[in-house]
């Protein structure tokens, strides 16, 4: 519920407040945004197989951020930025996928 | 990582959205509200990335895809430069190349006429002398025509006509029974010479002393020069067929 909510003001109050992206953060912001994406996912599924722990999704929240913006950062140093960036995107979007699948099947059993 | 607990029993689907259901309800534990935290974070973040995609073309970019899309659009107007430079060259060699065929057509035209006027083949007009020469008695020889003919073309005549018969390089002269005769046909008397030319230098050259006119003269014969503003021959003559002749090429 809370969390619900908090998604939901996070929306509106960027809607409302139309903040710019520093320039520093423009390549990590949005791998930053699907990691983060890919841990939601991870918590509920977590939710719904009955394993789910605050600590252990603020923890993976946190982590998958920040190891996403320092693994692109570090591909930006190399000049492989684009490339790993690409990669990144990849995996944490086949995670996204197979969380999604394993929700859907705890819910619809399909 | 969520997803790295150990295996539980698989819950039914009516158990699933139950826990789902009730994930919904209000809790107000602290923990709760940093996950709260997080995904507001997150939906903030969402929000800002997707409007700052949609509002910035160029500026979302990394420098290192800004200086390949910068290298391709040098490359490409490069490209575009040299085309157009390639184009206005062919477009200045057609021009040139147009005025110099218009300047060999014009060239070909002018000495097409000139030919045609020596050989015979174009009727011609011009200032001139009109030269009479009356034989009652026949007593002139085919020698003295050519003499005269020679004498006007040393004095620069550009087009001769005998009796109604155009005079060219092929013309002969030759010694008939009744008379003089001209490409074979006999000369009327008295014969007319009508000559294009420079007509002073024509009419001296004719009458000077020991010339063809004293030739003539000596032959029995009476001549008349009289010099006209507009000799007109109108008499023309079909080149021969060349048989045994032909042109060298120009430059070789």
């Amino acid at each position: 519920m809370i969390a619900v909510l908090g998604l939901v003001v996070g929306v509106v109050a960027g809607l409302l407040l139309e903040p710019t992206v520093p320039a520093g953060m423009q390549p990590y912001l949005p791998i930053a945004v699907i990691a983060a994406l890919d841990a939601l996912f991870g918590g509920l599924r977590a939710r719904l197989d009955g394993i789910f722990d605050d600590k252990v999704f603020v923890v993976s929240f946190l982590s998958n951020v920040v190891l996403a913006a320092l693994i692109v950062f570090l591909g930006d140093q190399l000049g492989v930025g684009t490339q790993l960036s690409t990669a990144v995107v990849v995996v944490l979007g086949i995670r996204i996928f197979s969380n999604a699948a394993a929700i859907r099947r705890h819910l619809f059993k399909a | 990582m969520t997803a790295d607990q150990p295996e539980r029993p698989e819950p039914t689907t009516r158990e699933s959205w139950r826990v789902l259901l009730r994930s919904l309800r209000p809790q107000a534990r602290p923990s709760h509200l940093l996950v709260g935290l997080l995904c507001m974070l997150l939906g903030f973040a969402l929000v800002t990335q997707v409007r700052h995609t949609q509002s910035s073309g160029l500026s979302a970019l990394r420098q290192s895809d800004l200086v390949q899309l910068l290298e391709e659009t040098t490359d490409h107007s490069r490209e575009l430069r040299g085309r157009v430079a390639e184009l206005q060259r062919t477009r200045d060699e057609l021009a040139s190349g147009t005025n110099q065929q218009q300047a060999a057509l014009e060239a070909a035209t002018e000495r097409a006429s000139t030919l045609g006027v020596l050989s015979g083949r174009l009727p011609a007009v011009g200032p001139g002398v009109v030269l009479t020469l009356n034989d009652a008695n026949r007593a002139l020889a085919a020698s003295a025509y050519v003499t005269v003919l020679t004498e006007l073309r040393n004095a620069g005549a550009e087009a001769v006509q005998v009796d109604g018969r155009r005079v060219t390089a092929e013309t002969f002269f030759l010694d008939g029974p009744d008379g003089v005769l001209v490409d074979g046909v006999l000369v009327g008397n008295p014969a007319t010479w009508l000559v294009i030319g420079d007509s002073h230098t024509i009419s001296q050259a004719l009458e000077i002393p020991g010339g063809a006119l004293a030739l003539v003269r000596s032959q029995g014969a009476t001549a008349g020069v009289r010099v006209a503003d507009e000799v007109e021959i109108t008499v023309t003559r079909t080149p021969r067929e060349l048989r045994f002749a032909s042109p060298v090429e120009a430059g070789s």
